[in-house]
């Protein structure tokens, strides 16, 4: 059994004279192994409030590097951390927060081959992923080893909040993701936090409830929210809690997939086989050399028109057609020249080009590789990247 | 009149409305009232055969319509049913 120091009993006091938490619950805690998946906006508040509280082991998983854009929300980083790898840096500040807890980093991905490996170590697993593929292999590794997964995911000024897989005192364990969702959308349907945007503050509320779902589950204070979805909706101040069962139809999980096949993202290797896929692409420095030449060609930028005003080309002639109304904007697209189509990364004017050809004819078009933000990184620095 | 909570991504298919009011008898009626109104919340709403699609849950009050009597279940004046699609949002 844990005890602790003068210092411990000194920075725990205020769980500790709680009547339900008591030293019970604060040594539950210092016992309790979490693993938390992605140390983004949900994992920033959740971490640090985890490590405040004195869960004695955490675990971060995380492959990404700090960056500028991150600041706004993931509060668990500051300006010098930019360019770190999040795991390293996060755990910088938890020991600085509190120095009685072990804090293990794995700078690497989530992924089906290294889940189950990582995550038998660990009492419970919180997910703070961005994206569907992750939230099913959190979810079916935490089935297949019988953990508690508590969930948490966010979306523009949406919040959720549930209890996954719940593990009963008799051995049975309550409903899982698959009994809410059996199966994801379609890739692309709904938009990613960095495609879509979100609410600096809403991670840090959302996260918080999830610190407190990961810290009754551990100590067995109150009611877990275990079969009932929380919602809580910025915007209007507005919260729901619903129910869920299990589901009888859930196919039973007994090993990992491949997850990025189950929500219907084509592998590179498998995009490049589809040759009637592929469009014509001309590279930034491409671009930038045509313009020096004084070609004539016509630039299109089809992203939104508030990422047009983050950054743009209109000093290389860029005119602003959202991909929605590309279709009804197309007698504005050349057909007698090169005309050279741009976003943010390269998706969506891909998605134009393709658009263009099939439902309209064109042929000359060129899709700009790595969209604005590869020309921000190697023609242009002034221009911001987000 | 039963209210239809629609949720932040079916929004741009709703004149931005985050909220419809239904005067159908059950579920079903409602939605397909919704779906009439605004078409373009169709085509995400329901798939090839009608059926609520399954990153999308449908609850009527506080239960799961699966729970319930699916699109048959009865709703009446002041029932409130809520759209809930899947986020996987973290960032």
């Amino acid at each position: 059994m844990s005890n602790f120091s003068k210092q411990e009993l000194e920075r725990y006091s205020r769980h500790i004279i709680i009547p339900e938490f008591g030293m019970e619950g604060q040594r539950k805690l210092k016992e309790a192994k979490v693993l938390v998946i992605g140390t983004g906006g949900l994992g920033s508040p959740l971490l640090l409030y985890l490590a405040a509280a004195g869960v004695g082991t955490l675990g971060i998983v995380d492959f990404d590097k700090v960056d500028d854009s991150n600041l706004q929300r993931q509060v668990l980083f500051g300006v010098g951390d930019v360019g770190r790898p999040k795991v390293e840096a996060a755990a910088d500040r938890l020991r600085a927060l509190n120095p009685y807890i072990t804090i293990n980093t794995y700078n690497t991905q989530f992924h089906s081959s290294n889940a189950l490996e990582l995550l038998k170590d660990y009492d419970l697993v919180a997910d703070g992923t961005d994206n569907f593929p992750t939230r099913y292999l959190v979810n079916d590794a935490a089935v297949i080893q019988g953990k508690t997964n508590v969930y948490a995911s966010i979306f523009r000024f949406d919040g959720q909040v549930t209890v996954f897989n719940y593990k009963y005192a008799d051995g049975t364990f309550g409903p899982q993701y698959r009994d809410l969702y059996p199966t994801p959308p379609p890739p692309g349907l709904v938009p990613s936090c960095a495609e879509g945007g979100v609410l600096g503050v809403l991670p840090g509320i959302i996260g918080s409830l999830q610190a407190s779902e990961v810290i009754k589950v551990i100590t067995g204070v109150g009611e877990p929210l275990v079969g009932r979805l929380y919602l809580f909706d910025a915007l209007s101040f507005e919260s729901r809690t619903l129910k869920f069962k299990k589901d009888p139809n859930t196919p039973k999980i007994e090993k990992l997939i491949d997850y990025e096949q189950f929500c219907g993202i084509e592998k590179p290797a498998a995009t490049e086989a589809k040759k009637d896929n592929t469009v014509k692409e001309i590279t930034v420095t491409e671009l930038k050399a045509l313009k020096d030449q004084g070609a004539d060609f016509q630039l299109i930028d089809v992203r939104e028109e508030y990422e047009y005003e983050i950054a743009n080309l209109a000093n290389l002639g860029a005119e602003l057609i959202p991909l929605a109304t590309v279709p009804a904007n197309a007698e504005r697209i050349a057909k007698g020249k090169q005309v050279i189509i741009h976003c943010r990364s390269g998706a969506r004017s891909a998605n134009a080009v393709r658009l263009l050809e099939t439902q309209f004819g064109y042929d000359n078009l060129y899709n700009l590789k790595g969209g604005i933000l590869a020309y921000a990184d190697e023609v242009d620095t002034s221009l911001a990247k987000y | 009149m039963a209210k239809i909570i629609i949720p932040t991504p079916l929004r741009k298919f709703t004149d931005n409305q985050s909220s419809f009011q239904a005067t159908s008898g059950n579920v079903g009626e409602a939605l397909n009232e919704l779906t009439t109104t605004y078409p373009g919340v169709k085509g995400h709403l329901f798939d090839d055969n009608g059926q609520v699609r399954q990153f999308i849950k449908v609850f009527v009050g506080e239960d799961d319509i699966k729970d319930l009597d699916n699109n048959a279940t009865a709703v009446e004046s002041g029932t409130v049913i809520s759209i809930v699609p899947a986020i996987a949002g973290g960032c």
